[in-house]
């Protein structure tokens, strides 16, 4: 811990104070973080103009409320932390991809977005068309393969799946993404400018309001101001609405995948009022152009917040009603209880956030653990469960749902005379800041790196389901096929927000 | 069974009267086809909207214009012009027939025309289409499946979103196309068969979008794809989507809507 730069979720601190070491103690350091509870936020490089890469690593110490930052400097290869931090898998895999940079034993070393690389003359990491690469087979002449993927059966993003099964059974599911890969995290670098709010308000367009804001904060910690109190309530709405539009969504999916017609009926129809709350105070469903950096582009008035008040009543009442439904029909829970369970120990081995974590027993949320925005003194209670199966991450969402709702009736109560903007000064020069927000699928996670005239040398971005795809694979193992979709809704998580 | 039955009372009948009845109420906020009033304009002194659109959409040469297939919809244009040239009103009736119509003018909009007598025949009362998602954020998809919810009901107008395009008579196309989703797009289109379709939904579909010549994307399916029908938008409200789709199937054309 002494060897790393503790910082507080949105503080921007020059880069120079960041302690940089070489491969062998920043891998040790950031082993002994991970084996003291610590949890890797985010681990990204950047070439620097020696020629080698800048890799820095952002850890999260929820039960201190602090993060800390640690850099590298590699050449061509650095020995792998995966091996004895399973969580590090997949970033160390991006690093290849993107900057070439080889993490020497890394067991499971494959394209992560079959995306081109950085560096200017690097070599792809895939040989071919996205998603053709060695995939894990079981071997046996019982086994058989289940290819899904990447153009799904439903209107949903793409992603390739294969299933290693034995009779109806799972052994072994791994997933390939990056067909969304569309260069918006590349874009990024040299930013902000006029397209940049565009970006972070498409990196996943579910969770639109959770990426804004955490766009807005580091672009605020490096300009150095604080949006104003009205704009803080503003947002916490549009991010709680969010959440409710989400989890009711998905609630009434996971009834939908097991037959349960009302409940997927009536929550179809509720999600598309929490959504009309949100494009009552911006004019869009998703929340695009509410939030700007500095504070919020729209404000409210009293005849708005009355329609808001009467509207989340009566959201509130009716998704009670449809949800009773759900938990009183015994059909629905024997299905839910026990269908892609996780333990706390796989959980936190593999770095799940949001809700996924919290249904293994996990007391982790960034609106407790790193408080930003009025999260700061408003109190929202952390819902958790400890079965770690879909009846928790269900039960969790639902949970959360209602604290959301009691926590908005507050907000619309409470909320703050004054202005809704303050503009940012520009970006402080070779400066690192990195933001957290928790998005209705967990912890969203920014850092942006800034050269000398103060623009972005790197924007990092890690939507929760970057840390969460791996989760849902382990949750297959040894369930029936045909769990599949009640396991894959019950994470639900983003295809776009990981292939970026 | 008396508790679902009891829960259906309290739920109540949702579904939209929409296009017998009158469309759902949009939100006082809700940034819908812009208009644009020539009349108010001072090209050759002000250009105070020049730079505005960050995408491309809006082109200020000898007359305002506005390509709906480029914009996202955010008002940065109308909040840059101090004489009220640009006006986004509430207008959701967007979708049209060729590329070239999306541009808006000081002057008539021209919505999608009907398909011909031949193809309203085949698909007029049943159309099956097949969604690819190829590239995007998601929001698309996200407002398309919402026509199947019971608000909206699409299935009512017997369109259906179905599983394989072998059962399809049509795509319907969100996202850029990334370079990662150009083989299963083609190969989607090519499995589905004649005659058939293709819907190009969102900015990103019609030309890229936010991610408008990014080297990782094709810029939309228009340059691959022959498309019948463009709904704009970012994404587009499912009230564009539904208005686009009856509009094709000349399901909109006797009452005059």
């Amino acid at each position: 811990m002494s060897d790393m730069l503790a910082v507080r979720n949105a503080q921007a601190v020059p880069l120079a104070h960041m302690p940089v070491l070489e491969p062998e103690a920043f891998r040790r350091a950031v082993l002994d973080a991970v084996a003291s509870g610590a949890r890797i936020a985010s681990f990204f490089g950047r070439p620097l103009p020696s020629g080698r890469l800048g890799v820095l690593c952002a850890l999260a110490h929820d039960h201190a409320g602090t993060l800390s930052l640690l850099g590298m400097e590699a050449g061509e290869e650095y020995p792998s932390l995966s091996p004895d931090c399973p969580q590090a898998q997949l970033f160390e895999r991006e690093l290849a991809e993107q900057w070439g940079l080889r993490p020497k034993g890394h067991p499971w070393l494959k394209p992560v977005r079959f995306a081109p690389p950085r560096r200017p003359g690097g070599e792809p990491m895939g040989s071919g068309p996205c998603g053709v690469m060695p995939f894990y087979r079981v071997g046996g002449e019982e086994i058989h393969e289940v290819a899904v993927g990447p153009v799904h059966a439903g209107v949903i993003e793409p992603g390739h799946f294969r299933f290693q099964c034995r009779g109806e059974t799972v052994k072994h599911l791994e997933i390939s993404l990056g067909y969304q890969h569309r260069g918006v995290e590349r874009a990024l670098t040299g930013g902000p400018d006029a397209r940049t709010s565009h970006y972070m308000e498409t990196l996943a367009g579910d969770t639109t309001v959770g990426h804004a804001w955490a766009y807005c904060q580091a672009l605020e910690a490096l300009g150095r101001v604080e949006a104003p109190a009205r704009a803080a309530v503003l947002r916490a709405a549009a991010l709680e609405l969010e959440r409710l539009a989400n989890h009711l969504g998905d609630l009434g999916a996971l009834a939908g995948d097991v037959g349960f017609l009302p409940t997927q009926s009536y929550c179809g129809r509720l999600r598309g009022d929490a959504l009309n709350m949100t494009a009552l105070l911006c004019g869009n469903r998703f929340g695009r152009r509410l939030l700007k950096p500095g504070g919020t582009g729209c404000d409210v008035d009293e005849r708005t917040l009355d329609e808001l008040r009467l509207r989340l009543d009566a959201l509130a009442r009716d998704s009670a009603s449809a949800l009773r439904l759900l938990w009183d029909a015994p059909s629905v829970t024997a299905r839910f209880e026990g269908a892609g369970a996780l333990t706390l120990g796989d959980a936190r081995a593999l770095g799940l956030v949001g809700p996924s974590v919290r249904a293994c027993g996990a007391l982790q949320d960034v609106r407790r653990n790193q408080p930003f925005g009025v999260y700061r003194y408003a109190m929202i209670p952390v819902s958790t469960w400890d079965t770690g199966d879909v009846f928790a991450r269900a039960h969790v969402r639902w949970m959360e749902f209602q604290r959301s709702v009691v926590f908005l009736r507050e907000l619309f109560e409470t909320l703050p005379a004054g202005p809704v903007l303050r503009a940012p000064g520009s970006p402080a020069p070779e400066s690192v800041v990195v933001s957290l927000v928790e998005g209705w699928r967990g912890e969203v996670c920014h850092a942006a790196v800034t050269d000398a005239a103060g623009r972005f040398a790197a924007y990092k971005v890690v939507d929760p389901s970057f840390h969460n795809w791996p989760g849902l694979a382990l949750a297959l193992r040894g369930q029936g096929i045909s769990d599949f979709p009640l396991c894959n809704k019950s994470f639900n998580l983003s295809y776009c927000g990981v292939d970026l | 069974m008396l508790k679902i039955l009891w829960t259906r009372l309290q739920q109540k009948h949702r579904t939209t009267a929409y296009p017998k009845g009158p469309a759902p109420e949009l939100p006082p906020r809700f940034l819908g086809r812009p208009k644009i009033d020539m009349s108010r304009c001072t090209p050759d002194s002000c250009r105070s909207c020049a730079g505005a659109c960050p995408h491309g959409a809006l082109d200020i040469g000898e007359r305002v214009r506005i390509d709906l297939g480029k914009c996202l919809f955010c008002g940065a244009c109308e909040a840059a012009c101090p004489a009220g040239v640009i006006e986004f009103t509430r207008e959701y009736r967007m979708a049209v027939g060729r590329r070239g119509e999306l541009e808006v003018q000081d002057a008539a909009y021209r919505l999608a025309e009907a398909l011909d007598a031949k193809s309203r025949k085949l698909f007029g009362h049943s159309l099956k289409l097949r969604q690819v998602s190829a590239g995007g954020c998601g929001a698309c998809e996200a407002d398309v499946n919402v026509l199947n919810t019971v608000g909206w009901d699409l299935g009512r107008f017997g369109i259906q979103f179905v599983a394989s395009p072998r059962h399809a008579d049509g795509l319907l196309v969100t996202g850029p196309v990334t370079e990662n989703m150009r083989l299963g797009l083609l190969k989607t289109w090519e499995a589905v068969p004649s005659p058939k379709l293709v819907i190009a939904a969102g900015a990103c579909a019609i030309s890229g979008g936010p991610y408008l010549g990014h080297p990782e994307v094709h810029d939309g399916c228009t340059r691959l794809l022959p498309v019948d029908l463009f709904i704009p938008g970012c994404p587009p409200h499912p009230l564009t989507v539904l208005d686009g789709l009856l509009r094709l199937l000349g399901r909109l054309e006797k009452d005059g809507r």
